[in-house]
């Protein structure tokens, strides 16, 4: 069964990542929270777009359903009022 | 028609365009459900299709915006973005300011 931190070390190793957590236990339905340079300038739909190619064809077999919320690391910092 | 025309004129005659998996009345899926709901809530008009009827939509539809999932949310010919945007476009109220902008 595919498990939620083999999909965050795939988007890891193709996403320069400031913070990752997936979670997702039933092995086909994960929600994902990625900080990232990246994302900087980027509308939310490229940001996700930037996600969905980290995973490469994973989304088209083994991941039913993948929720995403990107942060920049300024949004990040402010929602966790660091 | 090729697949990618057939999705092109889709877009182009439908100003507010949902590919979702089911209809409005019976979503099959819990995200396409969440995309139907928002833009229920608004007072708007809005076409779907049900990309369960049609395979090669379904796939097409995925290269043709370069996202892997359904559904889609095209407004005006624009790709808005998955259930997750859409969801957050009507919270911030985004998308009621995006579909009214004539």
């Amino acid at each position: 069964m595919l498990q939620a931190i083999e999909i965050q070390k795939i988007i890891e190793t193709n996403l320069n990542c400031n913070f990752i957590k997936v979670n997702g236990d039933d092995g086909t339905h994960f929600d994902a929270v990625i900080v990232s340079d990246v994302f900087n300038d980027q509308s939310m739909i490229k940001q996700h777009q930037l996600v969905y190619s980290a995973l490469g064809n994973m989304m088209q077999s083994e991941i039913h359903a993948l929720s995403i919320k990107t942060y920049t690391p300024d949004e990040w910092s402010k929602k966790n009022n660091i | 028609m090729t697949t990618n025309a057939r999705i092109k004129k889709l877009i182009d005659d439908n100003e507010v365009l949902l590919f979702m998996k089911g209809n409005p009345t019976f979503p099959q899926c819990g995200f396409s459900s969440v995309a139907c709901q928002a833009l229920g809530a608004l007072d708007t008009s809005f076409e779907t299709v049900d990309v369960l009827q049609d395979p090669e939509i379904r796939e097409g539809i995925k290269a043709y915006s370069s996202w892997p999932t359904i559904p889609q949310l095209y407004i005006r010919g624009e790709f808005i973005g998955g259930a997750d945007i859409i969801r957050e476009l009507y919270e911030s109220g985004e998308l009621a300011k995006t579909i009214s902008k004539e």
